[in-house]
């Protein structure tokens, strides 16, 4: 099971990119008790019975793995979240792209910790592939506050994201991104 | 920090870089990154590299995700190419056992016995 909030964000990503997509939204927002994960991708989309199967933890299409019998991104999300007083949706349309929406309890007991966003944003922005990225994070009850910033924004500013020193200075900004939280 | 003064901070050490002999990226480190290992704990052992071979100075290292390697039961699983070492996936690789590969496998070149797991699929990491 994962450890925090972040693991989820990283496990929903990777399906956007690995369907293909050219453009990913990551939206994260949060309030006192909730957490809004939104991630929203161009890629080719499922049909009805896929987006049946993509949520059944002992489906997957072999594509990634052939002996595998398993697919447990998506269900590990959705048993969280029906554990823990969250919210789940998913919109899909075959060539067009996806949409899941999960939304966090912050205030059940057993809603895993955050985790640590500007180790998280680092990882999702260095994730290898052509893709752009555009994040969106706020606080408060509408969009009191936050920021936004694109992939391609970050690579012009610190170039390859394999570089040792590029890695450091992307978490760097992130954390102080994050430090806008309640002012700190 | 601004994008203009995160472009800023990347200049300067660039120009620092270009003061030094720069090496070519010869160790390339590639961090499994499927859901068994984020489960499993890969985003602090991929952060853990980072920290690390910043705090070492080493500069010919890239650092790359991909998904699942096929090896879940070892979660994380960290795929080593280095010159002068034989390629290996290291399994059970948290925080602490990344510090060790690269104080011991990419510094002295010594393996870490204990997690020694496999050669990484040719897929994984290309060849020379």
């Amino acid at each position: 099971m994962h450890r925090s909030l972040g693991d989820f964000l990283m496990d929903l990503f990777q399906n956007a990119v690995e369907a293909g997509a050219t453009q990913i939204r990551v939206e994260v927002r949060q309030d006192s008790s909730r957490l809004h994960l939104v991630v929203t991708d161009n890629g080719k989309g499922m049909t009805p019975e896929e987006l049946r199967r993509a949520q059944d933890p002992f489906y997957t299409d072999g594509r990634k793995h052939p002996d595998r019998k398993v697919g447990l991104g998506l269900p590990l999300v959705i048993q969280t979240l029906e554990g823990t007083g969250g919210e789940f949706a998913l919109e899909s349309r075959p060539g067009e792209g996806t949409k899941v929406r999960a939304v966090f309890n912050l205030e059940h007991w057993d809603t895993p910790p955050e985790g640590d966003w500007s180790v998280v944003f680092t990882q999702v922005m260095a994730w290898p592939g052509s893709h752009d990225v555009e994040l969106v994070r706020a606080w408060g009850e509408g969009k009191d506050h936050g920021y936004q910033v694109s992939r391609q924004d970050l690579v012009e500013a610190v170039g390859s994201f394999e570089d040792v020193e590029a890695l450091m200075l992307l978490k760097e900004y992130f954390r102080s991104q994050e430090s806008m939280e309640d002012g700190k | 920090m601004t994008l203009q003064e995160l472009r800023a901070m990347r200049e300067a050490g660039k120009k620092a870089m270009d003061r030094r002999i720069i090496e070519d990226k010869t160790i390339e480190i590639v961090v499994g990154m499927g859901t068994c290992g984020i489960a499993a704990g890969a985003k602090e052992t991929l952060d853990a590299f980072i920290e690390e071979l910043a705090s070492k100075d080493i500069k010919n290292a890239v650092i790359k995700q991909t998904g699942c390697m096929g090896f879940c039961h070892s979660e994380p699983t960290v795929a080593i190419h280095m010159n002068g070492m034989p390629d290996i996936i290291y399994g059970n690789v948290n925080a602490e056992t990344a510090r060790q590969i690269v104080h011991s496998h990419i510094l002295e070149k010594r393996l870490v016995d204990k997690h020694v797991f496999d050669r990484p699929a040719k897929d994984i990491v290309k060849e020379n």
